[in-house]
């Protein structure tokens, strides 16, 4: 049987668990990569023009230090998740980028694209085919896949209303979740603000179901599924918390205008625009973080 | 009040469009003052810091009509960032204090007839269907008549012998058509200045050097944006091909796709997102007929382009295609351009001196 590599980024943290049950399921073994380091980032600054945005690099460093551990890796090519809607671009080019880019390795993959009539359990199913099992096992293993991913999402929603009622300090995350658990973005703030006794309320953890209604608040005609979400959580959180942090990597196609989108209408909530480049270090951020906190608190008591 | 309508330039096709808009509304249409550095000075105060160009030209472009007394504002959409431009922009506008309507004319990722005929109904109740057809019709051939103009002229333009003479021509074409009142008169002048464009005098030598001119569509189509490249390239005396054009985007394009598809397959399996399968095919095609190099242009932070540009770098590569990538962003440094671009002219004349040689030795 032929082992997976799952790089852990960019979809890995909107697909894990869906992924993991479904080769769960049908007994296939799968190896994922590491955590993030600074040697990735370099090697996948060596593989794309340096436009590119910070999470892109970080993938295509994560391509290269799994590549040699597993026989394929899984790269879904995403262009719309639901009709109407698209996401980044940069998940249009994914497959065809990396085959590119490393012409050695061999790359699994999956279509989904709404639009034109690809949906994401045809795409599991040719999944499946590619590793051959039939049409009714890889269905099986799919809906299985889907329960599981539907209770973890539940049990994301119940934290954030639990947090929501917390008496601590609370400060909304808001970025996309392949920025939020990566060790060299959103791990450092998250553990800084860990540290600090603060609770942290994460962009995902917004209820699905209340994305449509929340949305239509802040910007009706959006049309990215993933900024979707992140508007979404913005006005579902903002009366709950005392601060919000949005965390970018640097030249983001979508957030770029989002973001704007969120400072243009905050109104009175207070808000902290944190950008992630390649070459930063720690301490320009922390200090803009304490700042923040200080600020939350009302003021520096000396 | 009295309505006045605006909308962002796009190269020539301010002309069609103005009088599309005419045609349909029987408003007043303002034009739009020509972008100077005043203008993206004043989108890019305005603008997030990190959004790419042509959004701060649009933004300088509407500021400066509302300036001027415009009050109903438009814009268009398309398959990445530019989708979301509109409602950012109108949120950016009513912040700076305007007081305007503003309509999106293609508000999904492709254009709806349906839609778009209920826009101008609101904005002009007379309107009838019989009307709007015919004024479409008339800005889809006036259109592409002036974009089949402009290829014979990009074909010519660099070898003329008396300066200026093909601008001239093209600027009579477009007084023009905009003053014609139907299709048969329309087609009639596009044949006049066809003839006109051949007897133009030029002086071509056989083996000019051809140069195929690729990227992203708002750099490509408004030469503000790209430092008037077109005009310089010509001044080197080069044969210019350039794909994008409003008549490739709006019909060409999607009937185009499939075959372009199965002709990139090698290298893209599925497309890239805006343009990028089709910049992909164009270096094959340029490789194909015989051109000599290719410019690709995109604003800075593009992220179509970003997406496929490791593809079309990996393509020209394999088929020993000399590439030159502009990056344009709102800083105006057109010295770093021209030395680039001289440059790239030297490589190319060198390498086609080289091929010559070679012909001859064996």
């Amino acid at each position: 049987m032929k082992t997976i590599g799952l790089p852990k980024a960019l979809l890995y943290y909107h697909y894990h668990i869906l992924w993991k049950t479904f080769f769960d399921a049908l007994k296939v073994p799968y190896v994922e990569s590491k955590k993030t380091t600074r040697e990735m980032l370099e090697k996948g600054k060596e593989k794309c023009i340096d436009e590119t945005c910070l999470s892109m690099k970080i993938f295509l460093g994560h391509i290269a230090s799994i590549k040699n551990q597993c026989d394929c890796i899984l790269i879904p090519r995403i262009y719309s998740i639901e009709k109407k809607e698209q996401v980044c671009t940069n998940f249009n080019a994914l497959y065809d980028l990396v085959r590119n880019v490393y012409p050695k390795v061999s790359i699994i993959n999956y279509n989904v694209d709404v639009k034109h009539h690809h949906s994401e359990e045809n795409g599991f199913i040719h999944l499946g085919k590619q590793l051959g099992f039939s049409k009714k096992e890889s269905k099986n293993a799919y809906k299985i896949a889907k329960k599981k991913e539907k209770e973890h999402n539940q049990l994301l929603e119940e934290q954030g209303r639990k947090k929501m009622h917390s008496k601590k300090t609370k400060i909304l995350l808001l970025g996309h979740p392949y920025n939020l658990e990566d060790d060299l973005i959103g791990k450092r703030i998250i553990s800084y603000l860990k540290d600090k006794d603060i609770e942290i309320i994460y962009s995902y953890e917004v209820p699905k179901e209340k994305v449509n209604t929340c949305v239509q608040k802040i910007s009706p005609k959006v049309h990215w599924t993933m900024n979707k979400e992140l508007l979404a959580s913005f006005i579902y959180f903002k009366d709950h918390v005392d601060g919000t942090i949005l965390l970018t990597a640097f030249p983001c196609g979508p957030d770029s205008l989002t973001n704007e989108m969120i400072l243009r209408k905050k109104g009175k909530n207070k808000v902290l625009l944190l950008t992630f480049e390649d070459l930063n270090s720690d301490v320009a951020i922390l200090t803009r973080l304490e700042s923040f906190l200080d600020m939350l608190k009302g003021g520096i008591h000396l | 009040m009295k309505k006045v309508l605006a909308f962002p330039h796009l190269g020539d096709y301010k002309h069609p469009i103005k009088k599309l808009l005419q045609d349909l509304t029987h408003l007043e249409v303002l034009d739009t003052p020509p972008i100077t550095k005043k203008t993206i000075a004043l989108g890019s105060k305005n603008a997030p810091d990190s959004v790419c160009v042509p959004f701060k030209y649009n933004l300088g472009n509407f500021i400066e009509a509302l300036e001027l007394g415009a009050n109903v504002l438009f814009q268009a959409g398309g398959g990445c960032r530019y989708r979301y431009y509109a409602e950012v922009q109108e949120t950016i506008l009513r912040d700076l204090g305007y007081d305007f309507t503003f309509i999106q004319i293609i508000g999904r990722d492709h254009l709806r007839f349906k839609e778009l005929y209920h826009i101008f109904k609101n904005l002009n109740p007379k309107l009838t269907k019989r009307t709007f057809i015919k004024a479409l019709l008339f800005a889809f051939f006036y259109i592409t008549y002036l974009d089949k103009l402009d290829e014979i002229i990009r074909h010519r333009v660099g070898f003329e012998i008396e300066e200026n003479a093909f601008l001239k021509l093209k600027n009579n074409f477009i007084k023009e058509c905009s003053k014609s009142k139907n299709i048969f008169t329309l087609t009639k002048i596009y044949y006049k200045y066809k003839k006109k464009s051949k007897k133009v005098k030029i002086k071509k030598p056989k083996n000019c050097l051809k140069v195929g001119f690729i990227g992203e569509l708002y750099t490509a189509m408004e030469s503000f944006a790209n430092y008037e490249l077109e005009k310089k390239l010509a001044k080197y005396h080069i044969e210019i091909k350039r794909f994008t054009n409003l008549s490739y985007l709006l019909w060409k394009k999607a009937l185009f796709l499939p075959f372009m598809k199965r002709k990139v397959k090698k290298y893209c399996k599925y497309t890239l997102g805006a343009d990028g399968l089709d910049n992909v095919y164009r270096v094959l095609w340029l490789k194909k007929h015989g051109y000599d190099g290719i410019i690709h242009t995109k604003p800075t932070g593009c992220t179509p382009e970003i997406g496929a540009l490791p593809i079309i770098m990996k393509v020209a590569k394999e088929e020993k295609m000399p590439i030159l990538f502009f990056s344009f962003d709102e800083q105006s440094g057109i010295e770093g351009i021209n030395t680039r671009l001289e440059a790239f002219y030297d490589l190319l004349t060198l390498k086609k001196e080289e091929e010559y040689e070679s012909l001859f030795r064996n």
